[in-house]
């Protein structure tokens, strides 16, 4: 029972602190990869409580309840996780999340906004399967999709599954918003959409889209520790490894447009989760 | 309680200023000093400041170049999105002004016929080191505009 208490705090006030400190070390390691010093590690927090202390303009009524949403169904979808519960359920409320950014960003008239949320979807449409395959796989490694059962796994997965992971990759560049997949909303581009998906969520609006980006960051990376389960230190390794992986790529690639991002992710990602699937069914 | 969230939400304010930029008719030279504020040189990205697109995400106004009867509109606008607190800053002679085009029969004169300006940086363009005094007095205006609120 404290147990579950102790999960239930963790995962839902420690994950989005670690979210916002991941997110302050990528804006740090961007910046010195284009030769700058850049924000201070605490950044994200300054400008979240920024946010928050703005006057609130919203659109109409729908977009502050869909920003509501979000933020609530990243948060539960982490809170499982860190329940070890089942890894479907847990998909299916993170996409519940994500598609309510969407709909409050359709509900303004914004063609900016308009364009971004249409994008947003394209994106969703191209991880979700993915992501579905990837967990497919794992349960049939592991039998189960539960995630207690995975980590009680007595070998990494990522030795059997390693073109799942890479496929896992792809939906991880797409939800963390990075290059060549940032098409809705980009840390850093202002020019093409102004802010996609997030042109006409503002003030303390934007400061709970910003803690649901915290949220899914930290899901993501869990998905990916269930790849490196029988050690603490191979774990961090891995998703280390990974999240800098992450941010190379998003400075040595431009912004592709959605018909090769759809083409290219379902192309390669179907292609490596069918070989994988194969190889762990026929092994 | 209240005195030390108001102290939080003062210190997060001058660490994370997010600025528009807006080129209201400038001949882009005060422009490519104000983007050179974002290089490697000057990165101001440190003080946590980012150049957004959006005014509904922005919390300084960077303004270039004269107003005239075409772009006072689009200036006006701009200026309403922002959601308060905002400060707004003329940059160069023409921003202050109106410059050399004051007398001009379509130019209204400098940005502040039109909103209110907080902070006024000449120069003819602004040196970017000009522009970044400019923001840091911008961010004392902040403290300002937050005193005046508890007052009333």
């Amino acid at each position: 029972m404290s147990n579950t208490i102790i999960a239930i705090i963790i995962g839902f006030l420690v994950a989005p602190l670690v979210g916002g400190l991941i997110s302050g070390l990528d804006r740090i390691i961007t910046a010195r990869l284009q030769g700058r010093i850049g924000p201070p590690v605490w950044q994200a927090f300054y400008d979240v409580i920024k946010l928050m202390s703005k006057e609130s303009m919203v659109v109409n009524v729908w977009q502050a309840f869909c920003a509501y949403a979000y933020v609530s169904a990243a948060a539960i979808a982490v809170v499982l996780f860190f329940l070890k519960s089942d890894l479907l359920l847990i998909l299916f409320i993170q996409a519940v999340g994500a598609v309510f950014l969407v709909v409050g960003a359709l509900s303004s008239t914004s063609p900016y906004s308009q364009v971004g949320a249409h994008r947003e979807l394209l994106q969703i449409l191209a991880y979700e399967p993915l992501i579905i395959l990837v967990i497919a796989g794992i349960y049939l490694e592991t039998g189960s999709f539960k995630i207690s059962a995975i980590y009680d796994w007595n070998q990494p997965l990522i030795f059997k599954l390693p073109f799942l992971f890479v496929a896992l990759g792809y939906a991880l560049t797409i939800k963390l918003r990075k290059s060549p997949f940032d098409l809705s909303t980009s840390h850093h581009g202002h020019q093409e959409l102004v802010k996609g998906v997030l042109t006409d969520y503002s003030g303390p609006y934007l400061a709970l889209i910003e803690i649901g980006h915290w949220y899914d960051v930290v899901l993501l990376l869990g998905f990916c520790s269930l790849f490196w389960a029988t050690g603490a230190v191979g774990m961090l390794a891995l998703l280390a490894l990974t999240y800098f992986a992450e941010i190379l790529i998003d400075n040595v690639t431009a912004r592709m447009t959605w018909r090769w991002m759809l083409g290219y992710v379902w192309a390669m990602g179907f292609t490596l989760c069918s070989v994988n699937l194969i190889w762990v069914i026929l092994g | 309680m209240k005195k030390m969230l108001g102290k939080i939400i003062a210190s997060t304010r001058m660490k994370s200023p997010w600025i528009l930029h807006f080129d209201c008719g400038s001949c882009n030279g005060c422009d490519i000093e104000v983007l050179a504020c974002l290089t490697p040189v000057y990165d101001i990205e440190r003080f946590g400041m980012v150049n957004v697109g959006n005014p509904m995400h922005a919390d300084i106004l960077l303004v270039t170049g004269t107003v005239n009867h075409r772009n006072k509109k689009v200036l006006t606008n701009l200026y309403d999105q922002m959601p308060a607190p905002k400060v707004v800053i003329a940059i160069g002679a023409c921003g202050l002004s109106g410059g050399i085009f004051r007398d001009a029969y379509n130019v209204v004169g400098g940005v502040d016929r039109v909103i209110p300006v907080d902070v006024y940086v000449p120069g003819c363009p602004a040196k970017p080191e000009a522009i970044i005094d400019g923001a840091v007095l911008a961010l004392k205006k902040f403290e300002v505009l937050r005193q005046q609120k508890l007052a009333v």
